[in-house]
């Protein structure tokens, strides 16, 4: 058994809003750069231009990369041998949700009810998703989502019988229909099977996993290779101006469904694809 | 083509401005996202007068964050326009001339923007940083109470944006994505 106090969890989920906020993780990096020297329009390159020097001025001068600083989505993975002290873990997550945006700088988009809309002036509550697993670790995500792209995203639940071309279709029907609206280069999230909420939840975490990773199954892997090239081919390009660069980056989350369904979840991003991760 | 125009933007300019360009803005542009325009209608429907004026106006859909100690504005980039559609017509109608955003709008949007003589601009989407930086002067000038929804008053210097539908309804969107399409 360890103990953790949660104010721990509240300090690093503060520091990772600012953090996830301000700087491109590594991976974006590596696929925003792919994406530079592979541009073929020349609008499109300039757009790109830009966005790098975006993050450039994001970093050195302290201003978040784009003003929607999103709502706060937590992916947190507790170790089974882990016992927290001194408050709620829940508690402790929206107080470190509610530090980070308010210290941070970063922008209070969060209305308390979906009808009467009032702000809650402190970007809480976030998105928790739990997970319980072996070992005395937390592992925690912190990806804030912005709602441009969020608006784009899709549920689909096909039948079994429209198989891998019906994914592939649905998935390319998304990637159309967000065109300039997600802010391209996009990343794009999918989950295959599971319900109606788990394939949701799977397209989120493929956005949360490192852009640049593959798939440990083949023909998923084949899939997001697939599918990025078909969506690159649809000349969206660059702030939806035209170009080859659509979306950096396509990953495939699969888990087990029901003999009568085929649910696909598409969750797309932008260029950012805010993500940080801890272990604690 | 690379044009300087000046903000309010005048009939002329409005008019001589093609899908495609990119122009840098300089000058007094306002801002609205959701809640100002829902206000802003609903003022209308009650015969009410508007906060601000519209009459060759531009409004930029954005909400800014927090700026930090000395600094007029946070980051600053363009917000969804198609959500501001249901209700763009009817100020297009009372003069606005210029709007700033990103992505799609609707066809009743273009064929007021047809109808008026106006024109729709992108900003970058996703580049806050950047924009913050054109954005020299701001100030809450309606509804204060709306937080970043504000409607708010800024001086921009060369404000990159570039012409995606022109006042003769040419739309970049649709013949840009058809250059590079491969399908």
């Amino acid at each position: 058994m360890r103990t953790i106090n949660v104010d721990e969890i509240t300090k690093n989920i503060k520091e990772m809003c600012i953090e996830a906020n301000h700087y491109l993780s590594p991976d974006m990096q590596r696929v925003f750069d792919n994406a530079l020297k592979s541009e073929e329009s020349p609008l499109g390159h300039q757009i790109l231009d830009q966005l790098n020097e975006n993050l450039e001025i994001a970093k050195s001068d302290m201003i978040p990369i784009c003003q929607d600083t999103g709502m706060a989505v937590v992916f947190i993975k507790v170790g089974q041998e882990v016992h927290f002290e001194n408050g709620l873990l829940e508690d402790a997550i929206n107080e470190g949700v509610r530090q980070g945006y308010v210290e941070g700088y970063l922008r209070k988009s969060v209305v308390k009810d979906p009808i009467i809309r009032e702000n809650t002036k402190d970007n809480t509550p976030a998105i928790i998703h739990y997970e319980i697993v072996e070992g005395d670790k937390v592992t925690i995500t912190v990806a804030p989502k912005g709602f441009g792209s969020e608006n784009m995203s899709r549920v689909f639940m096909l039948k079994p019988a429209d198989g891998i071309e019906g994914v592939k279709n649905a998935v390319l029907q998304a990637v159309r229909d967000a065109g300039p609206n997600a802010c391209p280069p996009m990343v794009v999230g999918v989950g295959i099977g599971g319900t109606f909420e788990k394939c949701a939840i799977m397209a989120k975490k493929a956005l949360a996993r490192e852009a640049d990773s593959e798939s440990d199954i083949e023909y998923v892997r084949e899939l997001e290779k697939e599918l990025l090239e078909k969506i690159n081919k649809m000349g969206i390009g660059p702030g939806g101006l035209g170009g080859t660069q659509t979306a950096l980056a396509v990953n495939v989350e699969t888990y087990p469904t029901h003999i009568a369904g085929l649910p696909v979840g598409i969750n797309i991003c932008c260029h950012v694809n805010r993500h940080v991760t801890r272990i604690i | 083509m690379n044009k300087n125009i000046k903000a309010p933007i005048s009939n002329e300019d409005a008019k001589s401005l093609r899908a495609g360009d990119y122009v840098n803005i300089t000058g007094i542009i306002y801002t609205a996202r959701d809640a100002a325009h829902k206000r802003m209608y609903e003022a209308l429907q009650k015969n009410e007068e508007l906060p601000i004026d519209m009459e060759n106006n531009i409004i930029y859909y954005m909400g800014p964050s927090p700026a930090r100690e000395g600094r007029p504005i946070g980051s600053a980039g363009p917000t969804t326009a198609s959500r501001m559609d249901k209700y763009a017509p009817s100020l297009l109608d009372l003069g606005l001339k210029g709007m700033i955003g990103k992505g799609k709008r609707s066809g009743e949007v273009k064929d007021a923007i047809v109808r008026n003589g106006a024109v729709y601009f992108a900003a970058i989407g996703g580049a806050g940083a950047l924009l913050s930086q054109r954005i020299k002067k701001s100030e809450v000038v309606a509804y204060d109470d709306l937080g970043t929804e504000a409607i708010r008053k800024l001086y921009v210097e060369d404000f990159p944006v570039i012409v995606v539908i022109d006042s003769e309804g040419n739309n970049l969107y649709e013949t840009a994505i058809k250059e590079y399409n491969r399908e």
